[in-house]
């Protein structure tokens, strides 16, 4: 009796659902019967999952079908009398991905307006999503959108990025990001007499070239850069293996890793470095972005002088310039894909087109935005268009240095892992940095914390 | 009659109380049934894909039960302690000086209201609150910098005292007007017949307070003590919000249930419903320890009395 009470409820809860485990361990396998979109008409709500609103912004600018968005900014109408829906969670802290992952699990069971139609990721964990095993984001080809023809003009490494180890792309974006060295002119005129891009260029070519001039800004009481996590993504994201390898369970830390612990800390005991700014996205690293900081400069991709820069920015329009900096790296990225068991099919061929193909529709989210937009033709007549300039650069035309820097970046070390390895290696060796433990500690609990976020991790492998 | 008409109200009775025993069954029962279920099981995700559940017998139990555990626990504890010893020293304090038909203090209606307030604020809204105060370039610091106290900003948040010093700051904040109003009910229940033999026979309030007051509430303090120290087991979103859930510097303010929420977040259903099950021991031991210990001195004191008569 007992044990048929037991099971009676096992059973029930299975059914209803309603515990913590419940829900249907299932990946979005539809794609397994051949159908990848739902069948019938076209659906007259599009749900979009994104962590900013910066997609829903490049779609306002750029599809043609859009007529107004509501005051609180979650839903888009379009003039074909279709809903935008956009679903935003905050990337940090994985919270995005965790979100978006419950909803494609119920994606199977969920009515046709609930279910997700696009949704965005970014290169830390794009791999996840493209993976061909999860058939999760729909082939290009599936939705009618060629990548030989209709990407042609995509900057290369954003395609392989974008695609499954079977070289099926399933995802597209409407932007590269190269980083550039950004630094404040004012600073600049104060420490080394000058502020053209090409000298400072000169100061901060290689590394041990930055941290003397990062001595000499010392001495007139300015930091170099606000944080040790602003230095992260140059070492990181060329980095010369994948976090882990396909089909391992096994980290292995990069030496590029341990030399940016260590420079980090040389940086920081000389005092290079605003050691009470920890970490970036943070409170305290917003306010270095402000004419009271003493911070010299950021390695910033396009979007980060757009997106982050700017809005910190309190003072004249103006007064920060860019050049290349010691390394050429890329960071970040939005990609777009069509969620398996979309009803939209053809919304969402329409808007990952507009904004991710259409030359015309890109060079005006450059020019409006400051994007560094994927168009290999157009960036490069934009680079040598003397008479662009941006006017929060003073007048500087930032593609002048993007472009190249672009053209160099390769990225083929991405793993589903990065995105938990780069903020967690990060914040265990903040403590090492501030001085709270011994080298060995912080790579202690790195372990730890690696393997708490990813149960699959067996084992961690330092570099000799 | 008579009869049927008694059957019938107690019917009516548990169907009144059915509403609650149908939803603690369904949304409290049965989940905890399938935690401990699942903690005997390897289930998780890796990325989109679900693994498991197998069944794997004790792994989860053994796994969880590595010297984190207890470093983790002992967080918890000092977390908990610090921010309890002054609560309940200060909410004594606050209850007796309200109740004291001598001090008359007025506008205490409006102090209890006051001292609850900050009760009502999340504990998440409360600790991004602090997080803004007390960062490096938050007000307190620029507080301090321009009273001319300190030369450079203090970092509150960067050594392991400070960080649970502010956790334990919050909870104080949080939790001392609530034990105010429940003491000062507790000391309100004394009939005044006593005070007022004590005061005749000669006693001063210092006296009155530790002879009269604290043996007489003694049953609310334990209540107070019970429900503090589960909740106490339980810390999660002050310190979560406050270190942006890694407990740094060092795991300093890292406690069991923010541990559970890093398992669940993976999520990993084995090794967090161990860590739940073992949570629930622990809690259960320390009841029955903390119970034990309160009856058997309440079964002590009279005898104690006797001989002191």
């Amino acid at each position: 009796m007992k044990k048929r009470v037991v099971s009676l409820a096992l059973a029930l809860s299975m059914v209803a659902g309603l515990t913590a485990c419940g829900g249907n361990p299932e990946g979005g396998n539809a794609g397994a019967n051949g159908g990848y979109v739902a069948e019938g008409e076209e659906g007259k709500v599009i749900n979009i999952y994104c962590w900013n609103d910066e997609f829903r912004t490049r779609v306002e600018a750029v599809y043609d079908k859009v007529d107004h968005t509501s005051e609180d900014g979650t839903i888009t109408y379009l003039t074909d009398g279709a809903e935008i829906h956009w679903t935003i969670n905050p990337n940090q802290d994985g919270v995005y991905q965790k979100k978006l992952d419950e909803a494609l699990l119920n994606q199977g069971s969920a009515a046709a307006d609930d279910k997700i139609d696009m949704f965005l990721s970014e290169t830390d964990y794009v791999v996840k999503y493209t993976d061909a095993e999860a058939d999760i984001a729909i082939p290009l080809t599936e939705l009618g959108i060629d990548p030989e023809k209709d990407l042609a003009d995509q900057y290369d490494f954003t395609k392989t990025v974008a695609s499954d180890a079977n070289g099926v792309q399933r995802g597209s974006t409407w932007q590269a990001c190269p980083c550039l060295f950004v630094y404040r002119r004012d600073i600049a005129l104060d420490t080394f007499g000058t502020d053209d891009p090409d000298e400072i260029h000169a100061l901060c070519s290689d590394w041990d070239k930055m941290k003397s001039a990062g001595e000499e800004l010392k001495a007139k009481g300015y930091y170099t850069f606000a944080t040790y996590a602003d230095t992260f993504r140059a070492y990181g994201n060329s980095i010369s293996a994948p976090w882990v390898e396909e089909g391992s369970t096994e980290i292995n830390v990069d030496p590029q890793i341990i030399n940016w612990i260590n420079d980090s800390k040389e940086w920081l005991d000389a005092g290079l470095i605003d050691s009470n700014i920890k970490g970036q996205w943070t409170d305290d690293w917003n306010k270095s972005m402000s004419s009271e900081s003493k911070v010299f400069g950021f390695l910033l991709p396009a979007w980060g002088i757009d997106f982050v820069l700017n809005p910190n920015w309190d003072g004249e329009a103006g007064a920060w310039a860019v050049t290349d900096g010691p390394q050429a790296f890329n960071w970040g990225g939005s990609f777009v894909h069509g969620c398996v068991g979309t009803d939209n099919a053809e919304h969402v061929k329409e808007i990952m087109l507009a904004v991710t193909a259409d030359k015309e529709n890109l060079m005006q989210i450059t020019k409006d935005y400051l994007d560094f937009t994927n168009t290999q033709s157009g960036m490069e007549e934009i680079a040598n268009d003397e008479s662009f300039g941006a006017e929060f650069l003073g007048g500087e035309n930032p593609f002048k240095y993007f472009q190249p820097a672009a053209s160099s970046i390769q990225m083929t070390t991405l793993s589903p892992y990065d995105q938990g390895c780069v903020e967690l290696i990060q914040s265990s060796f903040g403590d090492y940095f501030q001085g709270q433990v011994d080298f060995d500690t912080a790579k202690a609990n790195f372990e730890r914390a690696i393997k708490e976020r990813y149960p699959e991790i067996t084992a961690v492998n330092w570099p000799e | 009659m008579k009869k049927t008409k008694s059957i019938s109200r107690a019917k009516w009775g548990y169907i009144c109380i059915l509403p609650f025993f149908v939803t603690y069954f369904i949304f409290s029962f049965l989940p905890l049934v399938d935690t401990i279920r699942y903690s005997f099981y390897e289930y998780y995700r890796s990325g989109i894909r679900t693994i498991g559940p197998n069944f794997v017998g004790f792994d989860n139990y053994i796994s969880v039960m590595g010297p984190d555990f207890f470093t983790y626990l002992k967080n918890t504890f000092i977390l908990w302690i610090i921010g309890f010893v002054p609560q309940i020293v200060i909410a004594l304090l606050l209850a007796s000086w309200f109740v004291d038909a001598r001090l008359k203090i007025r506008g205490e209606q409006f102090f209890k209201v006051v001292i609850y307030l900050p009760n009502l604020i999340m504990a998440s809204a409360f600790a991004m609150l602090f997080f803004t105060l007390f960062s490096t370039s938050g007000p307190v610091n620029s507080i301090l910098t321009n009273l001319g106290l300190v030369n450079g900003p203090i970092d509150f948040m960067g050594t392991p005292t400070g960080t649970r010093l502010l956790v334990a700051l919050m909870n104080f904040l949080m939790w001392f007007g609530n034990t105010t109003i429940m003491l000062m009910a507790a000391i309100m229940g004394i009939s005044q017949d006593v005070f007022e033999a004590a005061s005749i026979d000669g006693c001063n309030p210092r006296q009155t307070f530790f002879h009269i007051t604290l043996p007489l509430i003694r049953p609310i303090l334990t209540y107070t003590l019970i429900t503090s120290l589960i909740g106490g087991l339980q810390m999660f979103d002050v310190p979560q919000i406050l270190t942006n859930g890694q407990g740094n510097p060092n795991r300093t303010s890292y406690t069991l249930i923010m541990w559970l929420n890093n398992l669940l977040r993976a999520p990993d259903y084995g090794r967090a419903g161990a860590l739940s099950v073992y949570l629930f021991v622990v809690s259960g031991i320390l009841c029955i320890f903390v119970y034990k210990m309160v009856n058997r001195d309440d079964e002590k004191k009279p005898s104690r009395r006797l001989k002191r008569n």
